[in-house]
């Protein structure tokens, strides 16, 4: 069975999806995730879609849950990279992804998450840190 | 007739949908002839979504079906045109249906009417106990 592979970076889960995800497949991402963040505790998720072509109803479903299961679990979540086309379309489609955070870039993601989390032990690429 | 049939094909494929394996290969093969006619990444973009809630939607209610893939030749502009065909349970109630936030399974209800809005015409028809037929056409610059 194919699978998203969920990369751990300090207290962040880093995700890139890179192929368009059939459902079963997105459906196990987002148990795997909420188990990740689970077992590491993990204090925030990035996902990366910036290869998703399209993001339809089902898959904003999926984003959406795994922002709100993650928070329960008290992790933040970040969608990055959404191509503009994406977004126009999502939009009319009548989407809008309430409750799912998102950044432009997985630069602009990672800082986000940082300034949510308060950086407390991120050591990676502090030039940018607040502390 | 519908006026959705009297368009001068150019291009025809017709992809059984099965599994939801299928819907992949299913939108790359959609998305394989609409850059055949030069459409643009955003109205691509709209196509595929819409054809893919559609394909969604066949799979979940009618176990599957088969689409119709075409290029036509409208007045001013070609176009592609996606016919679902489905032997499902049909639906009742078509209005109700596209409504928003209407759904007797379980999602969020948008995918019918999110596609309508989506392409530049929408045509469904469906016989309760025989099945569905939902087609549209999204022109290369509508």
């Amino acid at each position: 069975m194919d699978r998203i592979p969920i990369l751990k970076m300090g207290q962040f889960l880093l995700v890139t999806i890179q192929i368009d995800l059939y459902d079963r497949l997105a459906v196990n991402l987002e148990s795997d995730l909420v188990q990740m963040v689970s077992k590491t505790g993990a204090r925030g998720v990035l996902i990366d879609i910036s290869a998703l072509t399209i993001v339809d109803s089902f898959m904003g479903r999926i984003l959406g849950n795994i922002g709100s299961m993650s928070k329960i679990m008290d992790a933040e979540t970040v969608v990055v990279g959404m191509q503009p086309a994406v977004a126009i379309t999502l939009i009319e489609l009548g989407l809008e992804l309430q409750g799912v955070s998102t950044a432009l870039n997985v630069e602009k993601g990672m800082l986000f998450l940082q300034e949510r989390i308060g950086n407390q032990n991120e050591p990676a690429d502090d030039e940018d840190g607040t502390e | 007739m519908n006026q959705l049939m009297m368009k001068t094909v150019l291009n025809k494929a017709i992809m059984k949908i099965e599994k939801e394996q299928d819907v992949v290969p299913f939108r790359n093969r959609v998305k394989e002839f609409a850059t055949k006619i030069g459409m643009s990444l955003v109205n691509q973009t709209k196509l595929i979504t819409a054809a893919s809630e559609l394909v969604r939607n066949m799979l979940k209610y009618a176990n599957g079906g088969s689409v119709v893939i075409e290029i036509i030749s409208g007045e001013r502009d070609n176009g592609i045109r996606l016919t679902f065909d489905d032997k499902g349970p049909g639906i009742k109630d078509i209005a109700l249906a596209l409504k928003d936030g209407f759904s007797t399974g379980k999602s969020l209800g948008i995918g019918l009417p999110g596609a309508k809005r989506l392409v530049s015409e929408f045509d469904i028809k469906s016989v309760v106990g025989k099945g569905t037929v939902v087609t549209i056409i999204k022109w290369k610059n509508g």
